[in-house]
């Protein structure tokens, strides 16, 4: 199997919101380059036919009825955000500066 | 011919239409709208660690009810799929939504269109989760997640749609029909449903669809119409002027009245969907599956066909009557309460005028009136029998409407039963006309005008009681002319 | 008294009958953990408050004759992977240090329901993500027997708590061998249960269609005592067992029952000390009845491959809210983006960052069929594997690992990481139970684990097959002489 080109690691980095120093991004590109390799066994495996094993034990997905629960307090379920107005969580805007 | 009128002329329009609808249940149900920020979360909606998705029962049912409404294969084991992308109104970076196997597939939603039914194939119908919502303001962006976890149901048009009306009647008809279903308010401007719209052009007679674009923050009915003419507008001149259509999304900024691209949410749109592992199959029952049929109203169309070809109502007041399931519901009742079966039209006349005249008058909703159907198709039946005649009967309405008053009993009471007796009715003329020999001479003389003045003497004489036709023939008689 | 090495069914009994209080207890574990975790390592939080709260509630309890749970007074550590209302969790990582959980996991309700002191966080490898507990972010956890070496992982501080006495029970998640492998290599024992037998919620996620929570502790029955305390549905886990789970006992022997060994687990490079210790397993079981079938699991080889796409892939999708806006620690930026990309870049450690990279490369649009979806058919083809061999025997029996715990700093390529985990990770592929128990000692005094496979749904025949095996050639009364103070 070719070796992972490096602009695809950097894609993949991109995909998984993951930003890498450029030795991290060289080092992550032999790791899984050797780990996607030792793996390739696979594709030789005669599949078939043979139904992807979504769920380990097959059950139908439960519903629950239609009741109201209770919610989390306000203050609790924003006690662990870093960064707050008021009970509104805040993050930077997309461009700097600007709005989207 | 205007430019673009020209350039509609080579060009046409190639619309399809992809709305997420609101499922009113009770739990996470139309929240977002008016609640304080973040007040209507819980593990689950916060994305939190550990945090797992539960589906509920009302959320099937009410998606079947709008598959089956609409004809669409119901899938009876359907996935779940995880697609991913990182946005800060999504709280596990990823959106639970339907992909490979959704719920419904190749439905149909009927519009009418200009008096007729134009069928719309629906591609499919599916089961996702709505987003929180992120405002911007200047350099940040507030995250209110009230929202995110709400059911959504998304319907997806083929690209069938070929012009902006017919957008905006898909709209109308399919806001119509959840409500019909009690599936959703379907309020746009409240969120309950949003439309994304994807357009393209192509010269008339190709049948390879153009590139097209997607229009993006179309929320009011108003926009669809709008938004859409907008971007076949741009579209065309962009292509008369040598240019291409990029792939691309647009947002609609209705203050401006123009839409821009927007700015991708994900550099590289890889939404890497998988089967969601936390959520195993969907699985329609066959009690379920029977219950929703049982339980399904007549529907909106097939009502208005009815009203058309069996009650020979007008199109138009058929279109209006169908346009809400109360006044459908009201309309039928008084039609069941009438003793015939051939005075649909009229029925539909009073209802339409009189009753959401009062009814508008007062600011209530048919489903407050309070007269009841059993109560105007009496009234109707006084009229088609010549007990009153129309003019007396609108009187009546209004005071029936009123005070509650059964109309035979305040005819009764009042004694403005209408004079039908011709015997009585020419002595009545033969005063009239004598008691007005200048009027006689002038109308005798070509002075048509006057014979109002006739019609309007027997009418005070009798208390407004005389039969108009009667009235009209006798004077025509008496007069010569 | 000294309460450090008894059993669950023991301290409940005790203080059920009043010959100990919780408070003793609680006491005694607490100045324990003083003593000797400073050198263990297995504490991540001690929750010290929360636990004399709960030992005076069973104490007063018990004063006024009111009925007490199963696990009363017995104290229990939690990996940090479980979510703690008020407690700090962690799951081992750096972007969520300092994160307040407002909630319980389902098992923390069902173990406060039983009565259970909970005495604090456990350590564990960042996310569940490796197999020795030297990826946690926080600190290294030492192997009780010898402190140059791993407890194992990813439920190491697990593992180790209850192999050094420093609680008498510990639930860990078993995701690939997580809970087996350290129960392996500490010399306890350690159960995954049938996927879907106990509830996930709150159980930070890794890989949803394969984690699952477990206990380790001293005995087999213990093991049983704990699972029927956390087992059962919950309307809150969409993947759990609808069923109710039948009453867990280590009680049965092995009379009659077929135990096969699985050739290709026996083929392969294992330790000559762990063959040893494990022919005296199968010895004692026949001993006490049971009949050795040898029998097949073709595609074991795939496991390895499989699990490493599978767990990945789920675990990029479970990890991919983990961006400091609504909880944890996030990064100083100016635009959203690098808000996401540094949060995560500089929160999360190499390991969790290397699988999330291999996860999203197999998910991606033109790779999915090739490897996800290929390696979710290879779990099918494993399953099929194990519904065959099962129609030959009642459990298999295998080693749990190749080899005794190896020295801190020895695998050096996560490659040979992921290659210890053999002969765990096929159970949780076909969501079967799973049980390590210790079989014996190596000639250097390092404890074997003698791993058991069971069809699913029969925890039960695991835990009466474990029992013969703990009772014949378990570790007894030796103790861990790795770290002062323990025995």
């Amino acid at each position: 199997m070719p070796k992972l080109p490096l602009q695809e690691v950097q894609e993949i980095a991109l995909l998984a919101r993951i930003h890498f120093t450029p030795q991290e991004l060289a080092d992550m590109q032999s790791e899984l380059g050797a780990i996607l390799e030792h793996f390739s066994s696979i594709a030789a495996v005669d599949t078939e036919g043979v139904a992807p094993m979504t769920h380990a034990v097959p059950i139908d997905l439960p519903l629950r009825d239609d009741v109201v629960q209770p919610s989390l307090f306000t203050e609790l379920a924003l006690a662990a955000v870093p960064k707050r107005d008021g009970d509104l969580i805040v993050v930077p805007a997309i461009i700097p500066g600007g709005a989207e | 011919m205007t430019e673009l009128a020209q350039l509609l002329e080579i060009y046409e329009p190639v619309i399809g239409l992809e709305v997420h609808v609101q499922l009113a249940t009770k739990t996470k149900s139309a929240t977002g709208f008016g609640e304080p920020p973040n007040s209507l979360t819980d593990p689950v909606v916060l994305g939190l660690p550990g945090a797992l998705p539960v589906f509920n029962t009302a959320m099937l049912q009410l998606a079947l009810k709008l598959g089956v409404a609409t004809s669409s294969q119901i899938r009876a084991k359907s996935r779940f799929a995880r697609k991913h992308y990182f946005y800060p109104d999504q709280p596990k970076n990823y959106q639970i939504t339907q992909f490979d196997e959704p719920l419904c597939e190749n439905g149909h939603l009927d519009l009418i269109v200009g008096g007729a039914v134009k069928r719309v194939r629906l591609e499919r119908i599916h089961l996702e989760e709505d987003a929180g919502k992120n405002t911007h303001v200047g350099a940040v962006s507030h995250v209110d997640l009230n929202r995110a976890g709400v059911p959504l149901c998304e319907v997806v048009s083929a690209p069938e749609l070929t012009s902006s009306e017919e957008a905006a009647e898909f709209m109308r008809a399919l806001h119509r029909l959840v409500r019909w279903l009690e599936i959703s308010e379907g309020d746009m401007e409240k969120g309950h449903m949003r439309c994304d719209a994807n357009v393209s052009v192509r010269l008339r007679g190709e049948d390879r669809l153009g590139t097209r674009t997607e229009l993006k923050n179309i929320n009011s009915f108003r926009f669809v119409q709008n938004a859409i003419d907008h971007e076949i507008a741009r579209q065309v001149r962009l292509i008369d002027g040598g240019g291409r259509v990029e792939r691309e999304t647009r947002l609609w900024d209705a203050d401006l009245g123009q839409s821009a691209p927007m700015r991708s949410k994900e550099e590289a749109n890889d939404y890497r969907y998988f089967p969601d592992p936390d959520l195993p199959m969907l699985v329609v029952g066959a009690d379920m599956m029977g219950s929703i049929l049982r339980g399904l109203p007549e529907l909106p169309v097939a009502r208005f066909e009815r009203y058309v070809k069996i009650h020979k109502v007008a199109a138009d007041d058929a279109r209006t009557l169908v346009s809400d399931r109360a006044l459908a519901d009201y309309f039928d009742a008084a039609l069941k309460a009438h003793p015939g079966d051939e005075s649909g039209r009229t029925i539909a006349n009073w209802i339409l005028t009189e009753l959401l005249g009062a009814l508008n008058a007062g600011g209530k909703a048919i489903a407050d009136s309070p007269m009841a159907p059993a109560t105007l198709a009496a009234l109707v039946v006084l009229v088609e029998t010549g007990t009153i005649s129309g003019k007396i009967g609108k009187d009546i309405f209004a005071e029936s409407y009123k005070t509650g008053e059964a109309p035979a009993a305040i005819v009764e009471r009042r004694g403005v039963q209408q004079i039908s007796d011709e015997a009585l009715l020419w002595s009545i003329v033969e005063k009239v006309v004598a008691a007005s020999p200048k009027q006689t001479a002038d109308y005798q003389g070509g002075k048509d005008t006057l014979f109002g003045y006739f019609v309007g003497q027997v009418m005070k004489e009798t208390q407004g009681r005389a039969n108009p036709v009667m009235t009209t023939d006798l004077l025509k008689k008496r007069l010569g002319r | 008294m000294d309460p450090a090495f008894w059993s669950v069914a023991d301290i409940a009994r005790r203080i059920a009958a009043g010959e100990v209080t919780a408070a003793e207890v609680t006491k005694a574990f607490v100045a324990r953990i003083a003593r000797i975790d400073p050198e263990l390592g297995a504490y991540l939080f001690v929750d010290e408050g929360g636990a004399w709260a709960q030992a005076e509630l069973i104490d007063r309890k018990r004063a006024d004759n009111e009925p007490l749970g199963p696990l009363a007074g017995v104290p229990i550590a939690l990996k940090d992977m479980i979510v703690t209302n008020g407690v700090a969790t962690t799951a081992g990582s750096k972007i969520l240090e300092g994160w307040l959980p407002p909630y319980d996991a389902t098992v923390v309700e069902k173990l406060r329901a039983a009565g259970a002191v909970i005495l604090g966080k456990v350590n564990c490898d960042e996310f569940g993500m490796g197999s020795s507990t030297e990826r946690s972010a926080y600190k290294k956890t030492m192997n009780p027997w010898d402190p140059k070496r791993v407890p194992g992982g990813s439920s190491g501080g697990s593992a180790a708590a209850v192999a050094a006495g420093l609680c008498a029970a510990s639930l860990g998640t078993d995701t690939g061998g997580s809970i087996r492998q350290p129960a392996a290599f500490c010399g306890v024992v350690g159960l995954k249960p049938t996927y879907g037998r106990v509830s996930r919620y709150g159980i930070v996620a890794f890989a949803s269609s394969l984690d699952q929570v477990g206990p380790l502790t001293h005995t087999v029955a213990d093991a049983a005592l704990v699972l029927q305390a956390i087992a059962g549905h919950d309307p809150r886990d969409s993947t759990s067992l609808p069923s109710a789970p039948p009453t867990f006992s280590a009680e049965g022997g092995v009379s009659g029952l077929k135990i096969g060994l699985p050739k290709e687990y026996f083929a392969g490079e294992i330790d000559a000390d762990v063959r040893t210790a494990l022919a005296a397993a199968v010895a004692a079981l026949k001993d006490k009845g049971a009949t050795i079938v040898e029998v097949s699991l073709p595609h074991t080889e795939l496991a390895l491959p499989a699990y490493y796409i599978v767990a990945p892939a789920e675990a990029s999708s479970n990890l991919a809210r983990y961006d400091g806006i609504r909880y944890g620690k996030r990064a100083e930026a100016l635009d959203l983006m690098s808000l996401y990309t540094h949060t995560r870049g500089e929160r999360f450690g190499p390991e969790v960052k290397r699988r999330i990279m291999l996860g999203t490369y197999a998910l991606r649009s033109g790779y999915y069929d090739a490897y996800y979806k290929k390696a979710q058919q290879i779990r099918t083809l494993i399953k099929r594997d194990f519904d065959e061999a099962f129609t030959q025997c009642d459990v298999l029996l295998t080693p749990t690992t190749p080899t005794p715990a190896y020295e801190l700093g020895a695998k050096s390529t996560p490659l040979e990481m992921y290659l210890g985990d053999i002969f765990t990770l096929a159970c949780n592929l076909a969501g079967l139970p799973g049980m390590s128990v210790p079989c014996g000692l190596t000639s250097t005094g390092l404890p074997v684990g003698a791993q058991l496979l069971g069809k699913a749904l029969d925890e039960a025949t695991l835990l009466r097959t474990g029992a013969v095996i703990e009772a014949a050639v378990g570790l007894g009364d030796k103790r861990p002489t790795g770290i002062g103070g323990i025995a």
